[in-house]
Protein backbone atom coordinates (compact mmCIF):
# COMPACT_ATOMS: atom_id res chain seq x y z
CA UNK A 1 0.00 0.00 0.00
CA UNK A 2 1.74 3.10 -0.48
CA UNK A 3 0.40 6.36 1.55
CA UNK A 4 -0.02 9.74 -0.35
CA UNK A 5 0.98 12.48 1.84
CA UNK A 6 0.61 16.13 2.08
CA UNK A 7 3.37 17.50 0.83
CA UNK A 8 5.04 20.93 2.42
CA UNK A 9 4.50 23.60 -0.23
CA UNK A 10 6.85 26.02 0.75
CA UNK A 11 8.89 26.00 4.18
CA UNK A 12 6.28 28.29 5.95
CA UNK A 13 3.28 25.60 5.33
CA UNK A 14 2.44 23.59 8.02
CA UNK A 15 -1.23 22.56 7.34
CA UNK A 16 -3.46 22.56 3.81
CA UNK A 17 -7.00 22.56 3.46
CA UNK A 18 -8.64 19.86 1.13
CA UNK A 19 -10.63 21.74 -1.46
CA UNK A 20 -11.27 19.04 -4.23
CA UNK A 21 -10.39 15.51 -5.03
CA UNK A 22 -9.66 14.94 -8.47
CA UNK A 23 -9.52 11.58 -8.35
CA UNK A 24 -11.63 8.53 -6.60
CA UNK A 25 -11.44 5.04 -5.54
CA UNK A 26 -10.58 2.93 -8.58
CA UNK A 27 -8.54 5.48 -10.14
CA UNK A 28 -5.18 4.42 -12.27
CA UNK A 29 -2.27 7.27 -11.40
CA UNK A 30 0.87 7.67 -12.81
CA UNK A 31 3.55 9.70 -11.02
CA UNK A 32 3.04 13.69 -11.83
CA UNK A 33 -0.75 13.50 -11.79
CA UNK A 34 -2.59 15.82 -9.93
CA UNK A 35 -4.71 14.05 -7.73
CA UNK A 36 -6.69 17.19 -5.28
CA UNK A 37 -6.28 20.97 -4.66
CA UNK A 38 -5.30 21.82 -1.66
CA UNK A 39 -5.40 25.15 -0.07
CA UNK A 40 -2.41 26.55 1.44
CA UNK A 41 -1.81 30.21 3.07
CA UNK A 42 -0.44 31.53 -0.09
CA UNK A 43 -2.49 30.11 -2.67
CA UNK A 44 -4.41 26.82 -3.95
CA UNK A 45 -2.34 24.50 -4.93
CA UNK A 46 -2.85 21.54 -7.12
CA UNK A 47 -1.34 18.10 -5.74
CA UNK A 48 0.31 15.58 -7.42
CA UNK A 49 1.37 11.67 -6.76
CA UNK A 50 4.26 10.51 -6.74
CA UNK A 51 4.02 7.13 -7.22
CA UNK A 52 2.39 4.83 -9.21
CA UNK A 53 -0.81 3.10 -8.81
CA UNK A 54 -5.05 2.72 -8.31
CA UNK A 55 -6.49 4.97 -5.85
CA UNK A 56 -7.33 2.54 -2.96
CA UNK A 57 -8.86 5.22 -0.11
CA UNK A 58 -9.92 9.32 0.20
CA UNK A 59 -8.74 9.48 3.35
CA UNK A 60 -9.58 12.98 3.55
CA UNK A 61 -12.94 14.92 3.06
CA UNK A 62 -13.21 17.80 0.86
CA UNK A 63 -13.17 20.86 3.01
CA UNK A 64 -10.91 19.37 6.01
CA UNK A 65 -7.78 20.55 7.04
CA UNK A 66 -5.15 18.45 8.24
CA UNK A 67 -1.50 19.21 8.78
CA UNK A 68 1.84 18.55 6.29
CA UNK A 69 2.76 15.08 6.29
CA UNK A 70 -1.10 13.78 7.13
CA UNK A 71 -1.69 10.16 4.35
CA UNK A 72 -4.62 12.15 2.77
CA UNK A 73 -4.86 8.73 0.17
CA UNK A 74 -3.82 5.51 -0.39
CA UNK A 75 -2.55 3.88 -3.60
CA UNK A 76 -2.66 0.51 -4.55
CA UNK A 77 0.82 -0.12 -5.87
CA UNK A 78 0.41 -2.08 -9.50
CA UNK A 79 -0.13 -5.60 -9.29
CA UNK A 80 -1.40 -5.39 -5.26
CA UNK A 81 -4.64 -6.49 -4.88
CA UNK A 82 -7.14 -4.14 -1.77
CA UNK A 83 -6.76 -5.73 1.20
CA UNK A 84 -10.06 -6.67 3.35
CA UNK A 85 -11.98 -3.29 4.10
CA UNK A 86 -10.20 -1.63 7.00
CA UNK A 87 -11.00 0.36 9.75
CA UNK A 88 -10.00 3.39 7.86
CA UNK A 89 -13.21 5.40 6.54
CA UNK A 90 -13.21 6.43 3.54
CA UNK A 91 -14.03 10.24 2.34
CA UNK A 92 -16.44 10.51 0.21
CA UNK A 93 -15.47 11.39 -3.24
CA UNK A 94 -16.18 14.79 -5.24
CA UNK A 95 -18.38 12.67 -7.83
CA UNK A 96 -20.53 14.88 -9.76
CA UNK A 97 -24.14 14.41 -9.11
CA UNK A 98 -27.35 14.92 -11.40
CA UNK A 99 -28.81 18.54 -9.99
CA UNK A 100 -32.49 18.55 -8.89
CA UNK A 101 -34.26 20.37 -11.76
CA UNK A 102 -35.26 23.54 -10.02
CA UNK A 103 -32.10 24.23 -8.23
CA UNK A 104 -28.93 25.68 -9.42
CA UNK A 105 -26.47 23.16 -10.36
CA UNK A 106 -23.40 23.11 -7.78
CA UNK A 107 -21.03 20.48 -7.32
CA UNK A 108 -21.39 18.75 -3.54
CA UNK A 109 -17.40 20.04 -3.22
CA UNK A 110 -18.10 23.18 -4.33
CA UNK A 111 -21.29 23.19 -1.81
CA UNK A 112 -18.79 22.24 0.92
CA UNK A 113 -16.41 25.36 0.31
CA UNK A 114 -19.37 27.77 -0.63
CA UNK A 115 -19.98 26.79 3.06
CA UNK A 116 -17.03 27.16 4.73
CA UNK A 117 -16.17 30.23 3.31
CA UNK A 118 -19.88 31.74 4.03
CA UNK A 119 -20.19 32.47 -0.40
CA UNK A 120 -23.95 32.29 -1.30
CA UNK A 121 -23.47 30.23 -4.02
CA UNK A 122 -27.42 30.69 -5.65
CA UNK A 123 -25.69 34.23 -6.50
CA UNK A 124 -22.52 32.81 -8.12
CA UNK A 125 -22.27 32.16 -12.37
CA UNK A 126 -21.11 28.89 -12.81
CA UNK A 127 -18.20 27.72 -15.58
CA UNK A 128 -18.37 24.02 -15.06
CA UNK A 129 -20.12 21.87 -17.21
CA UNK A 130 -23.46 22.78 -17.86
CA UNK A 131 -23.04 26.23 -15.94
CA UNK A 132 -22.38 23.77 -13.04
CA UNK A 133 -21.00 26.31 -9.63
CA UNK A 134 -17.04 24.67 -9.26
CA UNK A 135 -15.22 25.24 -6.58
CA UNK A 136 -12.99 27.49 -8.47
CA UNK A 137 -15.92 29.71 -9.21
CA UNK A 138 -16.46 29.55 -5.32
CA UNK A 139 -12.84 30.23 -4.78
CA UNK A 140 -13.06 33.65 -7.33
CA UNK A 141 -16.41 35.04 -5.19
CA UNK A 142 -14.74 34.30 -2.08
CA UNK A 143 -11.49 35.94 -3.18
CA UNK A 144 -13.09 39.34 -4.32
CA UNK A 145 -14.71 39.45 -1.73
CA UNK A 146 -12.16 39.27 0.62
CA UNK A 147 -8.63 40.05 -0.78
CA UNK A 148 -7.74 41.60 2.15
CA UNK A 149 -7.52 38.45 4.08
CA UNK A 150 -5.75 36.98 1.27
CA UNK A 151 -2.94 39.42 1.24
CA UNK A 152 -2.83 38.78 4.88
CA UNK A 153 -2.56 35.38 5.29
CA UNK A 154 0.16 35.25 2.59
CA UNK A 155 2.19 38.43 4.40
CA UNK A 156 2.01 36.10 7.77
CA UNK A 157 3.27 33.49 6.13
CA UNK A 158 6.07 35.26 4.37
CA UNK A 159 6.93 36.80 7.91
CA UNK A 160 6.87 33.07 9.34
CA UNK A 161 9.05 31.76 6.60
CA UNK A 162 11.68 34.56 6.70
CA UNK A 163 11.94 34.75 10.20
CA UNK A 164 12.74 31.18 10.85
CA UNK A 165 15.39 31.78 8.20
CA UNK A 166 16.71 34.70 9.71
CA UNK A 167 16.93 32.04 12.97
CA UNK A 168 18.20 29.46 11.95
CA UNK A 169 20.39 30.46 9.00
CA UNK A 170 23.76 31.92 9.58
CA UNK A 171 23.79 33.91 6.63
CA UNK A 172 27.03 35.53 4.75
CA UNK A 173 26.19 38.11 1.51
CA UNK A 174 28.22 38.96 -1.40
CA UNK A 175 27.77 41.04 -4.18
CA UNK A 176 29.52 41.61 -7.84
CA UNK A 177 29.08 44.25 -10.33
CA UNK A 178 28.44 42.73 -13.59
CA UNK A 179 29.20 43.99 -17.11
CA UNK A 180 26.18 43.54 -19.23
CA UNK A 181 26.80 45.02 -22.44
CA UNK A 182 27.58 42.03 -24.23
CA UNK A 183 24.55 40.14 -23.08
CA UNK A 184 22.43 43.17 -23.84
CA UNK A 185 23.52 43.71 -27.25
CA UNK A 186 22.92 39.96 -27.66
CA UNK A 187 19.56 39.80 -26.27
CA UNK A 188 18.84 42.87 -28.57
CA UNK A 189 19.97 40.85 -31.99
CA UNK A 190 18.27 37.94 -30.41
CA UNK A 191 14.98 39.52 -29.62
CA UNK A 192 15.03 40.94 -33.22
CA UNK A 193 14.96 37.79 -34.76
CA UNK A 194 12.25 36.59 -32.99
CA UNK A 195 8.60 37.07 -33.45
CA UNK A 196 6.68 38.96 -30.63
CA UNK A 197 5.73 36.17 -28.92
CA UNK A 198 9.06 34.53 -28.39
CA UNK A 199 10.93 37.10 -27.08
CA UNK A 200 13.09 36.77 -24.36
CA UNK A 201 13.41 38.97 -21.28
CA UNK A 202 17.00 39.23 -19.30
CA UNK A 203 15.82 37.88 -16.59
CA UNK A 204 15.85 34.82 -18.29
CA UNK A 205 19.16 35.23 -19.65
CA UNK A 206 20.32 35.69 -15.49
CA UNK A 207 18.29 32.54 -15.04
CA UNK A 208 20.11 29.90 -16.94
CA UNK A 209 23.83 31.59 -16.22
CA UNK A 210 22.70 30.87 -12.83
CA UNK A 211 21.57 27.39 -13.07
CA UNK A 212 25.00 27.02 -15.72
CA UNK A 213 27.32 28.49 -13.24
CA UNK A 214 26.00 26.58 -9.77
CA UNK A 215 27.72 23.19 -11.82
CA UNK A 216 31.02 24.69 -10.29
CA UNK A 217 29.97 25.22 -6.96
CA UNK A 218 27.43 22.27 -5.83
CA UNK A 219 27.39 23.08 -2.20
CA UNK A 220 25.06 26.55 -3.02
CA UNK A 221 22.19 23.58 -4.73
CA UNK A 222 20.56 21.62 -2.18
CA UNK A 223 18.82 21.53 1.03
CA UNK A 224 19.61 21.53 4.80
CA UNK A 225 17.86 18.57 6.20
CA UNK A 226 17.91 17.21 10.04
CA UNK A 227 21.23 18.41 10.57
CA UNK A 228 23.33 17.80 7.39
CA UNK A 229 23.60 19.65 3.78
CA UNK A 230 22.25 17.39 1.00
CA UNK A 231 23.13 18.20 -2.56
CA UNK A 232 21.12 18.24 -5.40
CA UNK A 233 22.10 17.06 -8.46
CA UNK A 234 18.85 18.39 -10.08
CA UNK A 235 19.27 22.08 -10.56
CA UNK A 236 15.38 23.55 -9.81
CA UNK A 237 15.75 27.02 -9.52
CA UNK A 238 12.79 28.81 -7.54
CA UNK A 239 11.65 32.13 -9.37
CA UNK A 240 10.25 34.79 -6.54
CA UNK A 241 7.03 35.85 -8.17
CA UNK A 242 5.53 39.19 -6.99
CA UNK A 243 1.56 38.97 -6.58
CA UNK A 244 -0.49 41.82 -7.75
CA UNK A 245 -1.93 43.24 -4.43
CA UNK A 246 0.84 42.34 -2.44
CA UNK A 247 3.26 38.89 -1.68
CA UNK A 248 5.53 36.55 -3.47
CA UNK A 249 5.66 33.20 -4.05
CA UNK A 250 9.09 30.98 -5.03
CA UNK A 251 7.84 28.57 -7.39
CA UNK A 252 10.23 26.34 -8.86
CA UNK A 253 11.57 26.00 -12.99
CA UNK A 254 13.09 22.36 -13.19
CA UNK A 255 16.00 21.55 -14.54
CA UNK A 256 17.15 24.83 -15.57
CA UNK A 257 20.52 23.88 -16.80
CA UNK A 258 19.18 21.55 -19.12
CA UNK A 259 16.45 24.10 -21.05
CA UNK A 260 17.12 26.17 -23.86
CA UNK A 261 16.61 29.92 -23.01
CA UNK A 262 13.29 29.67 -25.29
CA UNK A 263 11.62 26.74 -23.01
CA UNK A 264 12.55 28.59 -19.96
CA UNK A 265 11.11 31.94 -21.01
CA UNK A 266 7.64 30.46 -22.31
CA UNK A 267 7.69 28.26 -18.66
CA UNK A 268 8.60 31.72 -17.00
CA UNK A 269 5.76 33.14 -18.63
CA UNK A 270 3.28 30.40 -17.61
CA UNK A 271 4.26 30.19 -14.19
CA UNK A 272 3.85 33.96 -13.74
CA UNK A 273 0.87 33.41 -14.90
CA UNK A 274 -0.21 30.62 -12.84
CA UNK A 275 1.18 31.75 -10.17
CA UNK A 276 -0.85 34.73 -9.97
CA UNK A 277 -4.25 32.84 -10.66
CA UNK A 278 -3.69 30.64 -7.72
CA UNK A 279 -2.81 27.20 -9.69
CA UNK A 280 0.57 26.46 -8.60
CA UNK A 281 1.58 22.50 -8.99
CA UNK A 282 2.70 21.00 -5.16
CA UNK A 283 6.13 19.87 -6.92
CA UNK A 284 6.63 23.32 -8.19
CA UNK A 285 6.52 24.70 -4.77
CA UNK A 286 8.46 21.67 -2.43
CA UNK A 287 11.54 21.18 -4.67
CA UNK A 288 12.73 24.56 -5.31
CA UNK A 289 17.38 23.98 -4.85
CA UNK A 290 18.24 26.96 -4.78
CA UNK A 291 15.96 30.46 -5.59
CA UNK A 292 16.62 33.59 -8.05
CA UNK A 293 14.93 36.76 -7.07
CA UNK A 294 15.08 39.51 -9.74
CA UNK A 295 13.97 43.16 -9.14
CA UNK A 296 13.99 43.46 -13.00
CA UNK A 297 14.06 47.04 -14.57
CA UNK A 298 12.14 48.81 -12.72
CA UNK A 299 13.75 47.57 -8.87
CA UNK A 300 16.41 48.88 -6.85
CA UNK A 301 20.05 48.62 -7.66
CA UNK A 302 20.85 45.66 -5.51
CA UNK A 303 18.81 42.74 -3.65
CA UNK A 304 20.27 41.23 -0.84
CA UNK A 305 17.73 38.17 -0.02
CA UNK A 306 16.70 35.96 2.70
CA UNK A 307 16.90 31.72 2.09
CA UNK A 308 13.95 30.37 1.64
CA UNK A 309 14.33 27.60 3.77
CA UNK A 310 15.51 24.38 3.86
CA UNK A 311 17.65 25.81 0.85
CA UNK A 312 20.42 26.90 1.63
CA UNK A 313 21.26 29.94 -1.22
CA UNK A 314 19.61 32.43 -2.75
CA UNK A 315 20.67 35.10 -6.02
CA UNK A 316 19.58 38.28 -6.44
CA UNK A 317 20.07 40.58 -9.40
CA UNK A 318 19.23 44.22 -9.26
CA UNK A 319 18.01 46.66 -11.88
CA UNK A 320 20.53 46.65 -15.05
CA UNK A 321 21.35 50.25 -15.34
CA UNK A 322 23.87 52.55 -17.00
CA UNK A 323 26.66 53.59 -14.91
CA UNK A 324 30.43 54.33 -15.04
CA UNK A 325 32.58 51.48 -15.33
CA UNK A 326 36.84 51.40 -16.33
CA UNK A 327 37.38 48.81 -18.44
CA UNK A 328 40.60 46.63 -18.51
CA UNK A 329 42.72 49.21 -20.28
CA UNK A 330 41.85 51.88 -17.38
CA UNK A 331 39.43 53.56 -19.45
CA UNK A 332 36.33 55.09 -17.81
CA UNK A 333 33.30 54.89 -20.18
CA UNK A 334 29.37 54.33 -19.33
CA UNK A 335 28.47 50.78 -19.16
CA UNK A 336 25.26 48.78 -18.80
CA UNK A 337 25.66 47.25 -15.09
CA UNK A 338 23.69 44.93 -12.86
CA UNK A 339 24.43 43.93 -9.31
CA UNK A 340 24.30 40.35 -8.30
CA UNK A 341 24.20 39.40 -4.72
CA UNK A 342 24.62 35.81 -3.35
CA UNK A 343 23.08 34.65 0.34
CA UNK A 344 24.38 31.54 1.13
CA UNK A 345 24.33 29.35 4.53
CA UNK A 346 27.58 29.21 6.28
CA UNK A 347 26.82 25.72 7.68
CA UNK A 348 27.16 24.42 3.82
CA UNK A 349 29.75 27.28 2.41
CA UNK A 350 32.14 30.09 2.91
CA UNK A 351 32.65 33.37 1.01
CA UNK A 352 35.49 31.76 -1.09
CA UNK A 353 33.43 29.57 -2.47
CA UNK A 354 30.37 31.67 -2.85
CA UNK A 355 32.77 34.18 -4.58
CA UNK A 356 34.04 31.73 -7.25
CA UNK A 357 30.01 31.03 -7.83
CA UNK A 358 30.07 34.75 -8.35
CA UNK A 359 32.50 34.93 -10.59
CA UNK A 360 31.49 31.90 -12.54
CA UNK A 361 28.06 34.02 -13.00
CA UNK A 362 29.87 36.73 -14.01
CA UNK A 363 31.53 34.45 -16.84
CA UNK A 364 28.84 33.09 -17.85
CA UNK A 365 27.38 36.26 -18.57
CA UNK A 366 29.64 37.50 -21.03
CA UNK A 367 28.79 34.86 -23.11
CA UNK A 368 25.30 35.04 -23.58
CA UNK A 369 25.46 32.81 -27.10
CA UNK A 370 26.39 29.58 -25.19
CA UNK A 371 23.73 29.85 -22.73
CA UNK B 1 -9.84 53.41 -35.69
CA UNK B 2 -9.74 56.68 -33.93
CA UNK B 3 -7.39 58.14 -31.24
CA UNK B 4 -10.50 57.43 -28.82
CA UNK B 5 -10.69 54.02 -30.63
CA UNK B 6 -7.10 52.82 -29.54
CA UNK B 7 -6.93 54.26 -26.78
CA UNK B 8 -9.89 52.65 -25.41
CA UNK B 9 -8.52 49.03 -26.68
CA UNK B 10 -5.04 49.74 -25.52
CA UNK B 11 -6.44 50.76 -21.67
CA UNK B 12 -8.42 47.21 -22.21
CA UNK B 13 -5.11 45.08 -23.15
CA UNK B 14 -3.46 46.91 -20.08
CA UNK B 15 -6.09 45.78 -17.94
CA UNK B 16 -6.30 42.19 -19.36
CA UNK B 17 -2.76 41.82 -17.85
CA UNK B 18 -2.93 44.13 -14.73
CA UNK B 19 -7.18 43.65 -13.99
CA UNK B 20 -6.65 45.76 -11.00
CA UNK B 21 -6.02 49.35 -13.18
CA UNK B 22 -9.16 51.64 -13.27
CA UNK B 23 -8.92 54.19 -16.60
CA UNK B 24 -9.78 57.06 -14.54
CA UNK B 25 -6.71 56.30 -12.78
CA UNK B 26 -4.24 56.81 -15.26
CA UNK B 27 -2.99 60.37 -16.06
CA UNK B 28 -2.66 60.34 -20.27
CA UNK B 29 0.78 61.62 -20.55
CA UNK B 30 2.54 60.17 -17.32
CA UNK B 31 5.10 57.08 -17.83
CA UNK B 32 2.71 54.18 -17.58
CA UNK B 33 5.04 52.31 -15.94
CA UNK B 34 4.93 54.64 -12.90
CA UNK B 35 1.42 54.76 -12.70
CA UNK B 36 0.65 50.92 -12.54
CA UNK B 37 2.68 47.93 -11.37
CA UNK B 38 3.73 46.00 -14.68
CA UNK B 39 7.21 43.98 -14.41
CA UNK B 40 9.07 43.13 -17.27
CA UNK B 41 6.82 39.95 -18.15
CA UNK B 42 3.59 41.94 -17.43
CA UNK B 43 5.02 44.68 -19.95
CA UNK B 44 5.95 41.60 -22.83
CA UNK B 45 1.89 39.93 -21.90
CA UNK B 46 0.98 43.42 -22.80
CA UNK B 47 2.84 44.02 -26.30
CA UNK B 48 2.06 40.62 -27.18
CA UNK B 49 -1.78 41.19 -26.85
CA UNK B 50 -1.66 44.62 -28.97
CA UNK B 51 -0.13 42.48 -31.38
CA UNK B 52 -2.51 39.22 -31.49
CA UNK B 53 -5.68 41.98 -31.04
CA UNK B 54 -4.26 45.10 -33.59
CA UNK B 55 -1.76 43.19 -35.60
CA UNK B 56 0.92 45.39 -34.86
CA UNK B 57 4.00 43.98 -35.01
CA UNK B 58 6.28 46.37 -32.02
CA UNK B 59 10.09 45.75 -32.43
CA UNK B 60 11.76 45.58 -29.20
CA UNK B 61 13.53 48.96 -30.21
CA UNK B 62 10.38 50.55 -30.43
CA UNK B 63 9.48 49.78 -26.50
CA UNK B 64 11.33 52.93 -25.66
CA UNK B 65 8.75 55.17 -27.44
CA UNK B 66 6.20 53.50 -25.62
CA UNK B 67 6.04 55.13 -21.91
CA UNK B 68 2.58 56.89 -21.49
CA UNK B 69 -0.93 56.67 -22.73
CA UNK B 70 -0.54 59.18 -25.19
CA UNK B 71 2.49 57.51 -26.24
CA UNK B 72 0.66 54.15 -27.04
CA UNK B 73 -2.04 56.12 -29.09
CA UNK B 74 -0.22 58.23 -31.56
CA UNK B 75 2.51 55.36 -31.85
CA UNK B 76 -0.42 52.77 -33.12
CA UNK B 77 -2.38 55.32 -34.65
CA UNK B 78 0.86 56.15 -37.08
CA UNK B 79 1.31 52.07 -37.27
CA UNK B 80 -2.15 51.58 -38.30
CA UNK B 81 -2.38 54.13 -41.08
Amino acid sequence: MIELKLPAMGAEMEEGKLLQWLVKPGDKVKRGDVVAVVDTTKAAVDVESWDEGIVHELRVPVGDTVPVGTVIATLLAPGESAPPPGAAPIAPAAAPVAPAPSRKAVSPAARARAKSLGVDVEGLSGTGPQGAVTVEDVERAAAAAKPADRASEMRRAIGAAMSRSKREIPHYYLAETIPMARAAEWLAAENARRSVADRLLMGVVQLKAVAVALARTPELNGFWRDGAFVASSAIHVGVAISIRGGGLVAPAIHDVDRKSLGDLMRELSDLVTRARAGSLRSSEMSDPTITVTNLGESGAEAVHGVIYPPQVAIVGFGRVSMRPWADEAGVLRAMPLVTATLAADHRVSDGMRGARFLTELRERLQQPEAL
Amino acid sequence: MNDADIRKEVVALIRSVAPEVEESDLASSLPLREQIDLDSMDWLKVILAVHEKLHVDIPEADYGKLRSLDDWVSYLCRRLA
